[in-house]
């Protein structure tokens, strides 16, 4: 590719799409019939679904330019922006593996939104646009304060999507999860000020290298952990995303988790650990113990929730505690492992929120109560769930195995005790999973409304197939992903040892 | 005789302003009424010749034996605050016309008053900055009160005036304070003399004089009033010219007459600064008008200024030039906002007017969401850039509680910018705002543009301009 700038052009090609829409909008706006602007509406949509497509086709051109054999950062550009913080951006084995994720999910929640969003679809589209640039910046920034930049600016468009377009209590969460994460990412902020003036530069691969005394490593560690636990989240600051997810719409509750839960998990590679490895020792024991109630408990609060988006953001909750396992494990197995989850989990989640969706649209409901005996009108959603569900508890085969199994046997080499807390959370993931699926799908239909349910569409099947092959294909070869983090992640744990 | 050439180059852009000023007295006693309408471009004309002669003037000089001293720092000041006023103006016309109190002297008002703000930037000397405050003052108490006919703006015109007059007052007596102890008037000529007790006394009843023109807590509780009181294009002008020159100016008689005892006020400036930034946001949290929340938000900021003022001029001095540029600016725009709520043939104020904005007017929406995320902080917006510079000051500096104080301070900001997001975007719509100005459409979106993004993209060059500004000061 030359100088192209590619990874620049995905970062800021939905940008400029949102731009274009919003531009275009305002020229052809007048007064409009409904019918007309329902047809607005569609045409932001189809509108929309190019421009992520063509940002997904840019990263994969992206990952057929990056070298998998070289550990380091690759097509990093760099253009100074404020004195010694520049706008650097690049990839690696990490942070490519969440782009793709990022950008092949964002086409998937704009058509999953075709037939559930019915109002202000421009202004919907635009969010969805700016905050697929934020996602992408955050895992291409290669410079903490641009870091810390977009990964802030993602609140906005998140806040709007989840205040206009969720469900019954939607201000309450959108502020929620708006403040709980901000209160989190300004420790962070003053973490940032601090680096950037003992170290003098803001460069992350400058700061990666850079020695910072025990003590300072301590309260810096403790202030992106403030961020990054309210992000991924951990217990007991996760209590913004039942919430959220509940509120949000299908599409947002499908980025939340597929996306945003991310750059927590994300964050602790890339910087807590490299950057403050004393400090990371140090609490070594306090994350298992937090992953590891983290797990446990939010396995049995998911068990008894009667609302099903709920149900699965808990059990996100608790997948996401093996991801902390994994990291702090310190070892390869657990880093690769943890990787591997959190793109495994983000296409499980993902589809677990939009198989909820598929029903909540046709009954506007999500009680578990309200459903049952699914599968006698609903086979090939059946299946589908059927799958999902498998995913979602580790059955071998698929991609949810792997990343259980590897930050388990990671969490072991470190800590017999906290690899057998996280074992308990997949027995209980077989219990809330399998209840949810028996009691939605098995049985006869008792609510007479489900009578005339509909199997699932073209559009929906277009969303969630794709989703449920990748499950399969990582589940059978998980080393299409390891091959990529691989070098990464050594390079991750070799700075924790250099550093 | 006196040399023509130094005055021109200390404070031509004053002179300017004070020509211009005289000018529009006469071309209103000839052209009465007719005056009237063309006034508002004279007056816009009027202060951004001046913004432009600040800038052919940027090195600054002395004149009048060292009455005036301007450097590049105050002429920094001086562009910004001419310039905004200049918009300011220009947006004001529509208001007033409709209700009708469309006079020219509104505008010779303002250039007055802009003349002040230019006679304290210039100031070396205590006299001329008495004098240049008055100016200001006085002028100010004036537009407060310039919707005559009603009791609110009356009311905040006599407040103003009262609470004013005591601060001036306070600010004399402490003149005179440090002019007995030190023996001289003279910025330069206090710096070199020897400290003592009186001085100290003095200069924090300077302080607390100062203070309350700036309206630092806890000097600040005429802020809400005023601003709610005065006609709303008052309370925009207040809100960015003035604000620029006052807490700029604030920092140069810090800088310059007390720069080597900055041991004996930092304290003193870092608990008003601490103490501004508390009441200002947690004031601003329960606030129902528009015009009182943005008076106790500007509490705040002044609070975050006095941050950098606090850190002293090595650390902080070009921080504070950079967050006050953004943050008069922002502040322009959202007063600009405010004009725009016009509904039935009046104003609306409450917050709970803006309900989906929205759908009603998107672009105006979206340039207000910007311009309160930018206000409060949040990236990628330009504001974002002002806060950390002033972050990066109060790190730099030594005053790690003040840190602290900006982090809680900020996040309290949220809760109330937020509720005015929220409103815009969440809420059911209401009735269509009247048509507005095209001039009041555009201060709000190009001030959107340029607090939220240009300030964003471009922050490095406003950042050495303002190093460079910082250059002038006497080190």
């Amino acid at each position: 590719m030359g100088g192209f700038p590619i990874i620049s052009a995905v970062v800021l090609l939905p940008l400029l799409g949102a731009l274009i829409i919003m531009a275009v909008r305002t020229a052809t706006s007048g007064s409009f019939t409904k019918e007309e602007a329902g047809r607005e509406g569609r045409a932001a949509l189809l509108a929309g679904m190019i421009i992520s497509s063509a940002t997904f086709v840019a990263s994969v051109v992206a990952f057929l330019t990056f070298d998998i054999g070289t550990a380091g950062y690759q097509l990093v550009e760099q253009y100074s922006w404020y004195g010694a913080i520049s706008y650097k951006v690049g990839v690696d084995g990490l942070s490519l593996p969440l782009i793709l994720l990022t950008t092949f999910l964002t086409p998937i929640c704009l058509l999953a939104s075709w037939n559930s969003i019915h109002t202000r679809v421009t202004e919907y589209v635009v969010a969805f646009l700016v905050l697929e640039t934020f996602m992408i910046g955050v895992f291409a920034a290669l410079d903490i304060v641009l870091f810390y930049v977009f990964f802030e600016a993602g609140l906005i468009p998140m806040f709007l999507i989840i205040g206009i377009w969720g469900g019954k209590e939607k201000i309450y969460a959108a502020f929620k999860f708006f403040l709980y994460t901000l209160l989190g990412s300004l420790f962070m902020l003053v973490a940032v000020v601090y680096m950037f003036q003992a170290a003098g530069s803001s460069d992350i691969e400058i700061l990666e290298t850079y020695a910072f005394s025990p003590q300072a490593q301590t309260w810096l560690w403790l202030a992106f952990l403030a961020s990054f636990a309210v992000k991924l989240p951990m217990w007991p600051v996760h209590t913004w995303l039942p919430d959220a997810h509940v509120q949000a719409p299908t599409a947002g509750s499908v980025i939340l988790a597929s996306v945003l839960l991310k750059m927590g998990g994300y964050g602790f590679l890339r910087f807590s650990v490299p950057m403050f490895p004393d400090a990371s020792q140090l609490f070594q024991p306090v994350m298992f113990a937090l992953a590891v109630i983290a797990i446990v408990y939010t396995s049995l609060v998911a068990w008894r929730q009667t609302d099903m988006k709920k149900l699965i953001a808990y059990s996100s909750v608790a997948h996401m505690g093996f991801v902390t396992l994994g990291i702090f494990s310190f070892n390869e197995t657990g880093v690769q492992g943890a990787m591997f989850q959190m793109i495994s989990h983000g296409l499980i989640s993902g589809a677990l929120f939009l198989i909820v969706g598929v029903v909540y649209d046709r009954m506007h409901t999500r009680e578990i109560a309200a459903y049952g005996g699914l599968v006698n009108r609903m086979p090939v959603y059946a299946a589908l769930f059927m799958l999902f569900t498998m995913a979602n508890v580790g059955l071998p085969g698929t991609s949810g195995f792997v990343g259980e199994i590897l930050t388990m046997v990671g969490g072991f080499q470190a800590s017999t005790w906290a690899a057998a807390g996280a074992a308990l959370g997949v027995i209980f993931s077989a219990i809330y999973m399998l209840t949810l699926y028996r009691r939605v799908v098995f049985g006869e239909i008792t609510n007479p409304a489900l009578n005339g349910i509909r199997d699932l569409n073209v559009i929906e099947l277009v969303c969630i197939v794709p989703l449920a092959l990748l499950t399969l294909l990582f589940g059978v070869a998980p080393n299409l992903i390891f091959n990529v983090t691989e070098g990464a992640a050594n390079r991750i744990l070799s700075l924790m040892v250099g550093g | 005789m006196l040399d023509y050439t130094a005055m021109i180059l200390a404070i031509g852009p004053e002179l300017w302003l004070a020509a211009a000023g005289l000018l529009g007295v006469l071309l209103g006693a000839l052209l009465k009424d007719r005056f009237n309408r063309i006034s508002f471009t004279y007056g816009a004309l009027a202060l951004f010749g001046a913004a432009a002669l600040s800038l052919l003037f940027y090195q600054g000089g002395e004149a009048f034996g060292g009455l005036v001293r301007t450097n590049t720092f105050v002429n920094f000041a001086k562009f910004v605050s001419f310039a905004i006023g200049g918009f300011a103006l220009m947006m004001s016309e529509g208001f007033l016309r409709r209700h009708d109190t469309i006079r020219y002297e509104f505008v010779l008002l303002t250039i007055f008053a802009s003349f002040g703000i230019g006679i304290i930037l210039s100031a070396s000397d205590l006299m001329t900055l008495y004098m240049g405050i008055e100016t200001l003052s006085i002028s100010s108490y004036v537009l407060a009160a310039f919707h005559r006919d009603s009791a609110r703006s009356s009311e905040a015109g006599l407040k103003y005036y009262v609470l004013g007059s005591l601060a001036s007052g306070i600010l004399l007596y402490g003149a005179s304070l440090v002019y007995g102890f030190s023996g001289t008037t003279n910025f330069a000529g206090i710096s070199a003399a020897a400290p003592s007790i009186g001085m100290m006394f003095g200069m924090v009843l300077m302080i607390v004089g100062l203070g309350f023109k700036i309206s630092a807590a806890p000097m600040h509780i005429w802020t809400p009033d005023v601003y709610e009181g005065a006609p709303t294009p008052v309370g925009a002008f207040f809100a960015s010219a003035p604000k620029m020159a006052t807490v700029v100016v604030f920092a140069n008689v810090m800088f310059t007459a007390f720069g080597d005892i900055m041991d004996q006020w930092q304290l003193v400036i870092a608990i008003i600064a601490g103490m501004s930034m508390l009441i200002g946001s947690f004031g601003a949290l329960t606030q129902m008008n528009i015009k009182r929340l943005l008076g106790y938000s500007s509490v705040a900021n002044v609070g975050y200024a006095l941050v950098a003022v606090a850190a002293g001029p090595a650390a902080g001095g070009s921080a504070l030039l950079i967050f006050m540029t953004i943050y008069v600016v922002s502040s322009l725009g959202l007063f600009a906002g405010v004009l725009a709520m016009r509904r039935r043939g009046g104003m609306v104020e409450t917050i709970d007017e803006l309900g989906g904005l929205m759908s009603s007017r998107p672009w105006l929406a979206i340039a207000w969401t910007i311009l309160l995320f930018s206000i409060a902080g949040l990236p990628p917006f330009g504001g974002f850039f002002g806060k950390w510079v002033v972050f990066n000051a109060s790190l730099e500096g030594g005053l790690m509680p003040l840190a602290i104080i900006l982090v809680i301070s900020s996040i309290v900001s949220f809760g109330y910018y937020l509720r005015i997001v929220k409103v815009i975007w969440f809420d059911e719509p209401k009735e269509r705002f009247e048509t507005i100005d095209r001039s009041v459409t555009i201060t709000v979106l190009v001030t959107a543009l340029v607090s939220g993004i240009l300030f964003m993209v471009f922050i490095n060059q406003l950042a050495s301009w303002a190093n460079t500004a910082m250059l002038g000061l006497p080190s």
